[in-house]
């Protein structure tokens, strides 16, 4: 049975290097790819009712995007390689989201682009890709 | 035996409303032995301010007196005076009741709090925990991630309510009902908690979703349906109408003039008067910041505000435990002294009974169980089980009423053990004010921008809530929702400049007004609410509903 191997897309260009590496690497081991888009999203914000009323729809059209803009047109650049591509979008914490979506695809690999987060960024809020390392079953690959 | 039940419930409800005006005039024969500050407070001296007084807590300083006026406002009150005195009477009308004055709105209210309570088994203990458990996502499924999540929905109810009556009207009920108020505030907090539950459940379930998605919901709505469902459709369809009228006037008044004049008085308190003469400036300068919000829709406005409305009540709340803490040799009296006067109510008018109605009367127009604003704003969730709502949202008078009123009593009861007179003349949000300063000299500055950032998510809020009303009158049209956008945003500079009493006593009015069809509706479909609580329950229990943490 194949492998699977998850990438985490943003649309940056450190995205586009890790689904690169990525696919060179599903090509060697005949593995196929599963293209992520994760929406940052916290159930615990606060919103005026006016948005909790158009929120629905604002969630629609995020994943049209997702789709549309990135996770489509990479999925076709790469239809010539003959790898097999699945797309996923999701809402919530980034690496707790793509952890998420590792388990649930059985992944046995997560490539992901350096966020190029500054250390002010991540001191406050932490750091995505720290997170992801720590909280990961399987091993993540960090594209510079 | 349904349909006695409703000839009743309708026959019940035309005494209240059509006999109220003949009856009112023995309204003032009782309230020869109040103090004047206490005459005060319950407007038979003023009774422009009076409704409002009650209502908010609200103690309006010299500044803002009604004997200023002149010009456009003082036209404009002399022509509504005398249908605002009216409607006020009508809609707050007392009925003397062993040496005191009981609201029959507040009664009708009550009523129906413990009705749902019992109807419904105590729902609010027994769907507590469940309640943390939704808050918290356990039972969020993954796949609805990014849609509006039960704390969201919850956070933004809340914040609608949690306001200038959570810090003033808990110092008035003090005053005027002694210590004994603060425990049947806790009491009728409690039983809020089963209306709360059985109209937002009901918003959800009856909620009118449009083509292109967007959802509207409130009472209107579940009232013209519910009453359609029962072959009473010319009913129903009168009772949602007015019901959106009067949740239109209330967001206009209650939801918003008064909002902002509160919050320019604040302001121009803490200045020392630095602001006087200067409301004109303070009211477009907010109605200025209202528009960019809700007509540009610049939410990163809105969204910072509900983010610090948060934080200020749980900097309130930290801050007020600090006071009752460095007072502690008091709180075993304070604690007394509620139990006492719940019973006693020694000093008081009226006695223990006194303290009850006032407790009472706090506690319904702090959390607005019964009125249904809430309701409107649940509606906007998606979720395939209307119940959820309705539980989370029994937490609404849980932290309004039960945390915060509650705390801030404390505050008060320690500070007056400790020191009888600690106040002086002050009442409202000044006493309350003068507990904290105690201890902490420069709390009145902070205390003072939570209530402005407290007026001003209430506005934003209630904004909503009249939109829904207008929108259900008019059509969901967008002229017409900016021409109300419009509207509202020059309520809030009005609302700065001109003391437009009568206007506001007419909206306060009508927002207690409407309580009377909600609760009615209520009643009806109360058995609907109980199956779908049944039933979810039961799934519940067999696992069909499954936690996801």
């Amino acid at each position: 049975m194949s492998q699977k191997i998850l990438v985490a897309l943003d649309g940056s260009a450190g995205g586009k290097r890790a689904l690169e590496a990525a696919a060179k690497h599903a090509m060697l081991t005949d593995s196929e790819l599963i293209l992520s888009y994760i929406i940052d999203w916290t159930p615990y914000s606060f919103h005026t009712p006016e948005e909790l009323e158009e929120r629905h729809q604002r969630r629609e059209s995020e994943i049209q995007r997702a789709n549309e803009s990135v996770l489509e047109p990479e999925a076709r650049a790469l239809k010539d390689s003959g790898l097999s591509i699945q797309t996923v979008v999701r809402h919530g914490k980034i690496a707790d989201a793509l952890v998420d979506v590792a388990n649930e695809f059985g992944v046995s690999q997560i490539f992901l682009g350096r966020l190029g987060e500054s250390r002010l960024h991540s001191m406050v809020f932490g750091s995505v890709t720290s997170a992801l390392l720590q909280n990961s079953k399987v091993p993540v690959t960090v594209v510079p | 035996m349904y349909a006695k039940l409703t000839r009743i419930l309708i026959a019940a409800f035309s005494i209240v409303v059509f006999s109220a005006p003949t009856v009112f005039a023995q309204d003032t024969s009782q309230q020869e032995s109040l103090s004047p500050t206490q005459a005060w407070i319950q407007g038979i001296e003023n009774p422009n301010l009076g409704y409002r007084s009650w209502i908010h807590g609200i103690v309006p300083p010299e500044s803002i007196s009604i004997e200023k006026q002149t010009g456009i406002d003082a036209t404009i009150n002399a022509a509504t005076a005398p249908v605002a005195e009216f409607i006020g009477k009508v809609v707050f009308f007392k009925i003397p009741f062993f040496g005191t004055d009981l609201p029959v709105v507040v009664l009708w209210l009550v009523i129906g709090a413990v009705f749902f309570t019992v109807y419904m088994g105590f729902i609010n203990l027994r769907g507590f925990k469940h309640a943390i458990e939704l808050v918290r996502g356990d039972y969020a499924d993954p796949k609805s991630k990014g849609e509006v999540s039960h704390f969201q929905a919850l956070a933004t109810a809340v914040s609608g309510t949690v306001g200038i009556g959570n810090i003033g009207g808990v110092a008035v009920a003090v005053t005027v009902g002694g210590a004994g108020a603060t425990f049947w505030l806790i009491v009728a907090g409690f039983l809020g908690m089963s209306t709360k539950f059985v109209e937002c459940t009901l918003g959800v379930k009856y909620r009118n979703e449009f083509d292109d998605g967007h959802v509207s919901g409130g009472p209107m709505y579940y009232l013209r349906q519910g009453f359609a469902e029962r072959n009473m459709e010319g009913f129903g369809k009168f009772m949602g109408s007015f019901y959106a009228i009067g949740i239109f006037i209330g967001a206009l008044g209650i939801g918003n003039m008064f909002q902002s004049n509160q919050a320019y008085v604040q302001l121009n308190n803490v200045s020392g008067g630095a602001l006087d003469g200067l409301g004109w400036l303070v009211g477009l300068i907010m109605a200025a910041v209202v528009f960019i919000v809700i007509i540009g829709g610049i939410k990163s406005i809105a969204r910072v505000t509900e983010k610090i409305v948060p934080f200020m009540a749980v900097f309130y709340c930290v801050f007020a435990i600090i006071v009752i803490l460095m007072n502690a040799n008091t709180i075993p009296q304070a604690i007394a002294n509620i139990f006492s006067g719940a019973f006693t109510g020694e000093g008081v008018t009226g006695g223990a009974l006194g303290a009850m109605i006032i407790g009472f009367q706090r506690a319904v127009f702090s959390n607005e169980a019964g009125i249904g604003s809430a309701s409107i704003a649940h509606s906007a969730v998606r979720t395939n089980e209307p119940v959820t709502e309705g539980i989370v949202s029994l937490l609404e008078p849980f932290i309004d009423t039960i945390v915060i009123c509650t705390i801030t009593a404390l505050v008060i009861g320690t500070a007056q053990v400790a020191d009888p007179n600690f106040a002086g003349d002050a009442v409202g949000v000044a006493m309350t004010s003068a507990a904290f300063e105690r201890e902490f000299t420069w709390f009145p500055i902070p205390l003072a921008f939570a209530a402005v950032l407290f007026a001003f998510s209430t506005m934003v809020s209630w904004s909503y809530y009249g939109l829904k009303g207008w929108t259900y009158l008019f059509g969901e049209g967008v002229n017409g929702q900016n021409i109300y956008k419009l509207l509202f945003c020059a309520f809030v500079a009005l609302g700065c400049v001109v003391q437009l009493g009568p206007i506001l006593d007419i909206s306060d009015a009508l927002v207690f007004l409407i309580c009377v069809p909600n609760i009615l509706g209520l009643y009806f479909l109360a058995p609907v609410v109980k199956r779908e609580m049944d039933s979810y329950f039961a799934r519940i229990q067999s696992g069909e509903i499954k936690k996801f943490k």
